[in-house]
């Protein structure tokens, strides 16, 4: 096993990224006013996407670590460890 | 620094892609079967791009100092059709002893389909009987946590497979741990919207270590970065990452994976080749 690869310091990060993120989060605001704005929206009440960018954000927003895991498994379909594997051909 | 790319499809770039990654340090890429962008009609055309892959390609590449390796299958996306999938399996082992071809691959799933699972199966029954390293294509976007597991558990379910001949691609933060612990090497492939990020990818390398894993641009005719490993090098620069640890991950990783394939072979740079 390698030595661990070690992140920068937080506030090195922080620094770094603060602009990029600030940039980011006004994409995803201006895109949400875009289907906002949108004919057909209240069509889109019930919509899963949405659904998912909602719960999406709301992890931004916990205490929670690894947040880039649980927006993954957030985008993801169910496994089922019960489904028929092929069989070898020894 | 020298650098491989183990996972691009230079068959859909132009020459002046091998150029400029030559310029910035490339010295051997692997380039594995996949779909074409359209559902081949036979399997004719998969002995032409068989050709193309063990033949043509690795001279276009041998002008820029690039040693070029291939991998050989038929992709996830056409294993639904499995008729056609079974012909070109058949055809493949009078390829397996051309001199780029590193194993079979890239095999997976794409919409997680029993048709898709039966020649995934028949792909590593053919990799057991012939011996050959093997490179796994994991699912796009909602397809892929539940893509891998399947995968991980026919690779488990066959008694034959050796983990450590086998490379789970297209890994990322939800996936790359099944990967590793159970044996695998994994590749991050930095491709734009679908995968991963060069940044995303130090992150993973920052949370999972250096061991087993590797990085690829996947290149290929949508878009796409073949100078995508180099800009993961200058991610991990900027976060003042040693030089011995990008090199692991991005030349030394995949030597170690290759060279357990006898048609291996030692990418030099044009100097050295001149010596």
């Amino acid at each position: 096993m390698t030595k661990p690869v070690q992140p920068l310091p937080a506030a090195k990060v922080l620094e770094q990224q603060f602009l990029d993120i600030r940039c980011r989060l006004l994409d995803v605001a201006a895109t949400m006013d875009r289907i906002g704005r949108g004919d057909g929206v209240t069509q889109l009440k019930d919509d899963h996407r949405l659904e998912k960018i909602k719960k999406g954000l709301s992890v931004l927003l916990d205490g929670s670590s690894s947040k880039a895991e649980q927006i993954q498994k957030l985008f993801s379909l169910e496994y089922d460890a019960s489904w028929e594997i092929p069989k070898p051909r020894y | 620094m020298n650098y491989i790319d183990p996972h691009i499809h230079m068959i859909s770039r132009v020459t002046d892609d091998y150029h400029r990654m030559a310029q910035c340090g490339c010295v051997a890429i692997s380039e594995p079967a996949f779909w074409a962008g359209f559902d081949r009609g036979s399997a004719a055309g998969f002995r032409d791009y068989f050709h193309h892959l063990t033949e043509i390609e690795p001279k276009r590449a041998a002008q820029f100092g690039i040693r070029h390796f291939s991998w050989l299958c038929i992709n996830a996306k056409e294993a639904e059709n499995v008729s056609l999938s079974r012909e070109v399996i058949s055809l493949i082992p009078e390829y397996l002893n051309k001199p780029n071809v590193l194993g079979i691959g890239e095999i997976g799933l794409n919409k997680n389909t029993r048709n898709e699972a039966i020649i995934f199966q028949e792909h590593l029954d053919l990799a057991a009987k012939t011996n050959e390293l093997v490179l796994i294509h994991t699912p796009h976007l909602e397809d892929k946590l539940k893509g891998t597991r399947m995968i991980i558990d026919m690779l488990k379910n066959d008694t034959r497979v050796v983990p450590a001949r086998v490379c789970v691609d297209h890994v990322e933060e939800h996936t790359v741990r099944f990967a590793l612990d159970n044996g695998f090497w994994c590749g991050m492939t930095l491709y734009p919207t679908t995968k991963c990020t060069p940044a995303r990818a130090a992150d993973i390398i920052e949370m999972v270590g250096t061991d087993r894993i590797m990085v690829n641009s996947a290149g290929d005719w949508g878009k796409s970065d073949p100078l995508a490993v180099p800009e993961f090098m200058l991610e991990m620069r900027r976060r003042g990452h040693p030089e011995s640890v990008i090199q692991k991950i991005v030349f030394e990783n995949p030597v170690a994976f290759f060279r357990q394939s006898s048609r291996w072979h030692e990418p030099f740079t044009l100097l050295n080749d001149r010596k």
